[in-house]
């Protein structure tokens, strides 16, 4: 490749120092510090936290939002991502920009927003309350914050992945008369696969450790409604900080085995697709 | 563009009837209750309440903090990135693993520790106490815990671009005897500065709407540390509905606005990810 | 035409089997036993949870019917809110009167409400009190040593925290007396005070947070029973003082007439609230230090509670309603001090 002179090479170290330093600074301190402050009374006060009825409880709830939310943005990520890679109309850019929205939205005003179109205060709330629907303070309000938050998150990683492949194949398919789904299935899929993977871990990672939006929404009701960080919220309030770091300690876990997952999931597809070439 | 297009490949109904579905569901039907909401005030009444001194300040705090934060990813993404894509060392996949970690860590769990590592008391905020710096409790701390929140935007937007970026113009200005520096602003850079936009853009929009975090490692003073999504929570737990929903929408308008420019932005970013190609 | 709209109930039929999806996620199987909402604010979560276990004993005993009460605590305010906006409590507990009326105002709670149980339907009470650090290095005595320069103080944001606005309103009565009602000077002197204040949090609980954990300030503004709940965590490390006048703490608790009726609940809420009444449950509150409403009970705990400690009520302040204009409303001598 290019000629690595001594300069460069120095540059290089450097550059490589500050990175880990701020990564070792920025985010793996503070993992540390949780896992240490959890560890504090030792194994005993651990487990005992971490297999308290509350927190499995927590752990059934959040594990559930993840999933709805999951499947709801795949579902989502798939349609939008094909109707704004393989059409051109009118709008187009609206479209995206409104599909992007949820992650620059405020979680404070994604769970406001909700309580204003489903709560008490709102139009819909009789109605609702006929069909006998709760959903602020319940757990499909939950379900519906953490698909606000995570909305753009798979549609996001196919959207580039398509573009850069261009509609030619489709269309030549379209030509010989295949059907839509066909097509989706024979010639797009296998192009997205592996961002697809990608976009539905990362979904899940943002998923599980969402807090502001579902702190709104929640009415945090003791084993009905407490999510796994809403719970480490709970119990850092009632000055149990162990175990509140014990609890935090399997969101961390969880975050970890992910990005494990995602990076695997990266690598099989980075060494399949220079198969390809 | 070209009409036959649409025609050509099909699905297009059911795609746009799908996505608009969820997408009124999820994203505008909820984001309409707010503007109703507000539209039932005085456009003098908006004016006046977002024009109170606390709440100037508290937009103020917001923006510098963010601004302060998305400025320090920005520099550092691009470092990370770099180091990624262009070099070889030891324990490379698992810095590229942990870049994810602050989307998949809840908030709160972050804020917690960094407040407790920068506290005075705590292992970072120790060591500058001792030449009279505060870290926890003041702005410092905030734009410490957005930064946290802001690394993943800008490496995972600059890194596809890098790699689609041929080093051989870089060593043909090598070789005419250009400096390092001057190839890295004169030919680098200006391949890479949309893809910094785009994520300086998105890590701005998130962290000017960041609550869980921050609420910990703020100190939460009026005119000094209070962000805009703590006067929303606030004005919340007075009552005060109309008010929050104000804030809120002025907000959302910007977040909006940033989005946009983004969306713009990645069209030129688009380009040349294809061109890579 | 015919495809079109094909098409176009399919796309629903995809999106709305999606969505209910969601729904069904969240399924909820019923018993026969009788399951209560309390929704409480942040520190009496010790006192609720061995309270609902003699509830639960003394319900069985009476109707032979199994009870499970859910807990709910957060800031004051926002719990009330909530409330206000859909949260199925049957019964609230909260901080102060202020907040419980707020959620009559939403129609959830019948007028009245104040006189349906004994002591203005307040159970317990508690104060405001100063936990300082062992040896009390910066010598606080009373309110007025809060005000001096490189005193740091504790407290939550009024804004947002119930108890917060007790402590505002402790530090204004004592300023009140000193100056003889002279009104500049006391809001002077409570500026001052607001000014010594290093970290305002959101709620009691971050407050307390702030200075035990993260060591923060030199005195933190408290409630009575958090700041014995420090002090019996770390004996050796923190002290309370009682400052020569503070104010009578009156957490209110009221049934939520909307959803007891809608759930058929409202036997068992009733009871739940009346029972808070009786020598257990009152010596509950005392363990947990609340100052019980039954002089009897109270006196047992003479020990403990500082019982000659001069309190003002909040009539003294014209009720909740006024004192919340006058302080804390938007514009309010509260916003007055920190725009100066």
């Amino acid at each position: 490749m290019h000629e690595e002179t001594k300069g460069s090479k120095a540059v290089k170290w450097i550059l490589i120092g500050i990175s880990f330093v701020f990564i070792f600074l920025m985010l793996i301190l503070p993992l540390i510090t949780v896992i240490t402050e959890a560890l504090k009374q030792g194994w005993e006060v651990y487990s005992q936290a971490v297999a308290d009825e509350y927190t499995i409880k927590a752990i059934l709830l959040t594990i559930e939002a993840t999933v709805c939310a999951v499947a709801v943005n795949t579902v989502f990520g798939l349609f939008a991502a094909w109707v704004l890679t393989k059409f051109h109309f009118k709008g187009k850019k609206l479209l995206s920009t409104l599909i992007d929205l949820p992650v620059t939205v405020s979680p404070i005003i994604a769970g406001l927003i909700f309580v204003l179109t489903f709560g008490r205060q709102s139009p819909l709330y009789p109605v609702l309350q006929d069909l006998d629907i709760q959903i602020v303070f319940a757990v499909p309000g939950i379900i519906l914050a953490t698909i606000f938050v995570t909305f753009p998150f798979i549609s996001r990683e196919l959207i580039p992945v398509l573009e850069a492949q261009g509609t030619d194949e489709e269309e030549a398919a379209a030509l010989m008369g295949a059907k839509g789904f066909t097509i989706f299935r024979k010639i797009t899929f296998p192009h997205i696969k592996w961002a697809f993977l990608y976009g539905i871990v990362l979904c899940a990672a943002r998923a599980m450790g969402e807090f502001g939006a579902v702190s709104v929404l929640s009415g945090h009701l003791r084993g009905k409604t407490n999510t796994l960080p809403l719970h480490v919220e709970i119990l850092f309030n009632e000055f149990k900080y162990v175990p509140a770091f014990a609890v935090s300690s399997i969101l961390v876990m969880m975050a970890v085995l992910i990005l494990i997952i995602r990076s695997v999931v990266e690598y099989i597809g980075k060494r399949e697709s220079d198969d390809v070439r | 563009m070209k009409k036959a297009n649409k025609r050509v490949i099909p699905g297009f109904g059911l795609s746009m009837g799908v996505t608009l579905s969820i997408l009124s569901v999820i994203v505008l039907i909820p984001l309409a209750s707010l503007v109703v909401f507000t539209a039932n005030m005085d456009f003098s009444e908006i004016i006046s309440t977002i024009t109170r001194k606390r709440v100037l300040a508290s937009f103020e705090v917001s923006f510098i903090t963010a601004l302060a934060a998305s400025l320090i990813n920005a520099v550092m993404g691009v470092i990370l990135a770099w180091v990624l894509v262009r070099y070889d060392f030891p324990l490379k996949r698992l810095l590229d693993g942990m870049i994810e970690l602050p989307f998949a860590l809840p908030t709160a769990v972050a804020g917690i520790a960094l407040t407790s590592l920068t506290a005075d008391t705590g292992l970072i905020g120790g060591f500058f106490a001792e030449f009279g710096i505060k870290i926890a409790y003041t702005r410092i701390g905030i734009i410490i815990a957005l930064v946290f929140i802001g690394i993943p935007f800008v490496v995972r937007a600059v890194q596809p671009v890098l790699e689609k970026l041929d080093p051989s113009y870089e060593e043909a200005a090598g070789v005419l005897g250009a400096s390092r520096i001057k190839i890295f602003w004169k030919v680098i850079f200006p391949e890479i500065r949309p893809a910094v936009f785009t994520g300086f853009g998105l890590a701005f929009g998130r962290c000017l709407g960041e609550y869980g975090s921050v609420v910990f490692i703020a100190g939460n003073q009026p005119f000094e540390t209070e962000i805009t999504p703590l006067i929303i929570m606030s004005e919340l737990q007075e009552y005060d509905y109309a008010s929050a929903t104000a804030i809120a929408l002025v907000m959302l308008l910007v977040s909006f606005l940033i989005l946009f420019l983004v969306n713009l932005i990645q069209i030129r970013n688009t380009k040349i990810l294809k061109g890579g190609n | 035409m015919k495809t079109n709209f094909l098409k176009i109930t399919l796309a629903a039929a995809i999106a709305l089997t999606t969505l209910t999806g969601l729904t069904g996620c969240g399924s909820e199987e019923k018993d026969d036993k009788v399951t209560l909402t309390n929704v409480s604010y942040d520190p009496t979560r010790e006192l609720y949870e061995s309270y609902n276990a003699i509830f639960a004993e003394h319900w069985k005993e009476k109707t032979g019917q199994d009870v499970e009460i859910t807990q709910s605590h957060g800031g004051s305010g926002k719990q009330a809110l909530e409330v206000a906006n859909g949260l199925e409590a049957d019964v609230v507990t909260l901080a102060l009167e202020y907040d419980v009326n707020a959620v009559r105002d939403a129609g959830l709670i019948e007028d009245g409400w104040v006189s349906e149980f004994e002591n203005d339907s307040a159970p317990y009470t508690s104060t405001i009190v100063f936990l300082v650090r062992k040896g009390n290095p910066k010598n606080i005595q009373d309110w007025d040593d809060l005000v001096k320069e490189g005193v740091g103080v504790i407290t939550p944001n009024p804004k947002t925290s119930g108890g917060a606005r007790w402590n505002y309103l402790a530090a204004w009565a004592y300023a009140e007396q000193l100056y003889n009602g002279d009104e500049a000077q006391v809001k002077d002197f409570i500026q001052k005070l607001y000014q010594n204040v290093l970290v305002l949090d959101s709620g009691a609980r971050g407050a307390t947070t702030t200075f035990v954990e993260n060591g923060q300030g030199d005195v933190l503004l408290a409630w009575e029973n958090e700041a014995f709940l420090s002090i019996q965590d770390y004996p050796d490390d923190y002290e309370i003082i009682t400052p020569s006048i503070s104010i009578l703490a009156q957490p209110s608790v009221a049934i939520v007439d909307e959803v007891v009726d809608e759930r058929g609940t409202r036997d068992a809420a009733t009871e739940y609230l009346q029972y808070l009444y009786s020598d257990e449950a009152q010596r509950i509150a005392g363990d947990n230090y609340y100052r019980p409403s039954n002089e009897a009970i109270l006196q047992e705990y003479a020990d403990v509670f500082d019982l000659d400690l001069n309190l003002v009520t909040i009539q003294d302040f014209g009720g909740w309603d006024e004192a919340q204009e006058k302080h804390f409303a938007d514009g309010g001598v509260f916003d007055e001090i920190y725009e100066e």
